[in-house]
C-alpha cells in the first residue's frame, strides 16, 4: 500500500473539529511547516495541540492560535509568542504546561505503548498537583501518563516511500517520538527518495510509524535568533 | 565590589572538571562556556538534542536546523552528536549530565528554587527546568544576589511557584558563592572588597559562616 500523498491539503483533508495533533519542531526548527500552512486553510477548529512550543506571532503555530483554530496547547514553552501569551492570562484558551522532558517521554510511552510511568521532575512543584506521587530508593517521584494524539505532524530532512525518515541536526527534536505517538502520522521531508536509497543504519524513524509522507516545498525555515561569531 | 555577570560565569567555570558533561541554562549560565580552562575536556548539552556545542557560527555557516535551548544558531564541535528529545532527557533524568547551571527567581536554603513563573505577569513555561533541576546531581544558581529592586533573592521560603524542591547544592552570586548544606546556607567566598556584613545584610535566611571567609580568586 502506497503511503505517498501529493501534498498537504491531501494529507489533512479527513482532519475533524476538536481533533489531536502533536506537532514536532522545537522552537522554529524542524516544524512541519507545509502542513501546518495546510491545516490553517483547512480551517478545523477546537483543535488540541501538543508541541513543545507554540510558535511565534504568524508563523507556525503562531498562524493557528491567531486564527484561534486552538482550543487547548500541551506545551513546555510558549514563551516566544505575545498573543498565545495574552490568549492563555486571559483564559481564552486552555493551556497545560509540562515540563520538557516529561512531554518527551510522555509522547515517546504513548507510541511505545507505555500507559504511565515516574519522573522526578515537577515533584514538591504546581506541576504534581493531583498526581500520584511514590517513592523509588529514598527519592520522590511523579505518575505521569503516556500521550498519543489523532495526528502526528512530522518534519524530515530526508525520507523514502516507505516512510522511513532521517533528520538533520537539532531538527530532530521532538519529531521522533511524535512520529511513534500519532493514530496517523503524517511526515513532510525536505527529500523524497525512492525506498532502498536511504542507508538503513542511518534511519532515525523507521517507516513502520509512519501512515503517509510527502515531498514538502517552500520551506522558510525562518530563524528565531540568529547568533554569530565575528 | 558585586561581580559583573562575566566574573560571575567565570567563578563558575572553575566547578568544572575534566570528562564533565555540563548543561548551561539561559543568559548568564551560557556565559560559563567562554571560562572553560584550555586542555579542560568539556561537553556541553542542549536539551533539544545535541552533546558538543559550538561557538556561535561564522554569517556564512548559519543554519536554521542547528540551533541551542536558547534557540539560538550555533555550531557542534568535534565529536559532537544529535539526538531526539527523549533521548536528551534520558540522559538529564539517568543521571548522566555532571553540573547544570541555571539562573533562579529566588533560592532558599533548603535547595528549593522558583525559577519559571510570575503568576498573573509571566507564564512563559517551565521549558526543561524542572527536569534538570530534579535529576542533576549538581546544580549551581548563577544570579544576583538582590533583583532589580534590591530585595533578595536568597531565602527562607520561595514566594513565587516552584521549579524544584531540595535540589540546589551551590549559589554563585556577584557578591557571594554559597553552598546549601543541611544547616542552610554555608558562606564559601566573597566577592573580592565585599563584607561579610554586607552579604549577610542581603540575605534573607541565616548564613553559616565559619573562620575567615576568603575572596574569590578571579
Amino acid at each position: 500500500m502506497s503511503k505517498l500523498i501529493n501534498n498537504a491539503a491531501e494529507a489533512v483533508k479527513d482532519i475533524k473539529d476538536g481533533m489531536s495533533i502533536m506537532l514536532g519542531g522545537f522552537g522554529l526548527c524542524g516544524i512541519p511547516e507545509n502542513l501546518i500552512n495546510a491545516i490553517y486553510d483547512h480551517g478545523a477548529k477546537d483543535l488540541i495541540c501538543i508541541s513543545n512550543n507554540a510558535g511565534i506571532d504568524g508563523f507556525g503555530l503562531g498562524k493557528l492560535l491567531n486564527k484561534r483554530q486552538v482550543k487547548k496547547m500541551i506545551a513546555s514553552y510558549v514563551g516566544e509568542n505575545k498573543e498565545f501569551e495574552r490568549q492563555m492570562l486571559s483564559g481564552e484558551i486552555e493551556v497545560d504546561l509540562v515540563p520538557q522532558g516529561t512531554l518527551a517521554e510522555r509522547i515517546r510511552a504513548g507510541g511505545a505503548g507505555i500507559p504511565a510511568f515516574y519522573v522526578p521532575a515537577g515533584y514538591g512543584t504546581e506541576v504534581a498537583e493531583g498526581k500520584e506521587t511514590r517513592s523509588f530508593n529514598g527519592k520522590m517521584y511523579l505518575m505521569e501518563e503516556g500521550m498519543t494524539a489523532d495526528y502526528a505532524f512530522v518534519k524530515a530532512w530526508k525520507g523514502d516511500t516507505k516512510g522511513n525518515l532521517i533528520f538533520k541536526h537539532t531538527a530532530n527534536n521532538f519529531n521522533q517520538a511524535m512520529a511513534m505517538a500519532g493514530k496517523i502520522t503524517i511526515a513532510e521531508v525536505e527529500e523524497l527518495v525512492p525506498a532502498g536509497e536511504l542507508d538503513p543504519n542511518q534511519i532515525h524513524v523507521p517507516g513502520i510509524f509512519v501512515q503517509k509522507i510527502f515531498q514538502g516545498k517552500d520551506y522558510e525555515k525562518r530563524i528565531e535568533f540568529e547568533t554569530i561569531s565575528e | 565590589m558585586s561581580l559583573t555577570k562575566y566574573d560571575i560565569a567565570k567563578r563558575i567555570a572553575q566547578e568544572l572538571k575534566d570528562g564533565y558533561y555540563v548543561n548551561l541554562g539561559i543568559g548568564i549560565p551560557t556565559l560559563v562556556a567562554n571560562y572553560i580552562p584550555a586542555g579542560m575536556d568539556v561537553t556541553l548539552h542542549s536539551e533539544n538534542g545535541l552533546l558538543g556545542i559550538g561557538p556561535f557560527p561564522k554569517k556564512e555557516n548559519v543554519d536554521p536546523d542547528l540551533i541551542n535551548a536558547g534557540k539560538q544558531t550555533v555550531t557542534y564541535t568535534e565529536g559532537g552528536s544529535f539526538f531526539d528529545s527523549s533521548l536528551s532527557f534520558a540522559m538529564i533524568r539517568g543521571g548522566h549530565i555532571n553540573l547544570t547551571v541555571l539562573g533562579a527567581f529566588e533560592v532558599t536554603d533548603k535547595g528549593d528554587i522558583s525559577s519559571w513563573k510570575i503568576p498573573g505577569k509571566m507564564v512563559k513555561g517551565m521549558g526543561g527546568a524542572m527536569d534538570l533541576v530534579a535529576a542533576a546531581e549538581n546544580i549551581i544558581v548563577a544570579t544576583t544576589h538582590t533583583d532589580k529592586n534590591g530585595n533578595p533573592k536568597l531565602k527562607k521560603e520561595c514566594s513565587l511557584p516552584l521549579t524544584g524542591v531540595n535540589c540546589v547544592k551551590k549559589i554563585v552570586s556577584d557578591l557571594a558563592v554559597i553552598e546549601i548544606t543541611e544547616k542552610g546556607f554555608k558562606l564559601l567566598e566573597r566577592a573580592p572588597g565585599v563584607s561579610v556584613d554586607e552579604i549577610k545584610e542581603k540575605t534573607d535566611a541565616p548564613i553559616i559562616i565559619e573562620g575567615d571567609i576568603p575572596e574569590m580568586n578571579l
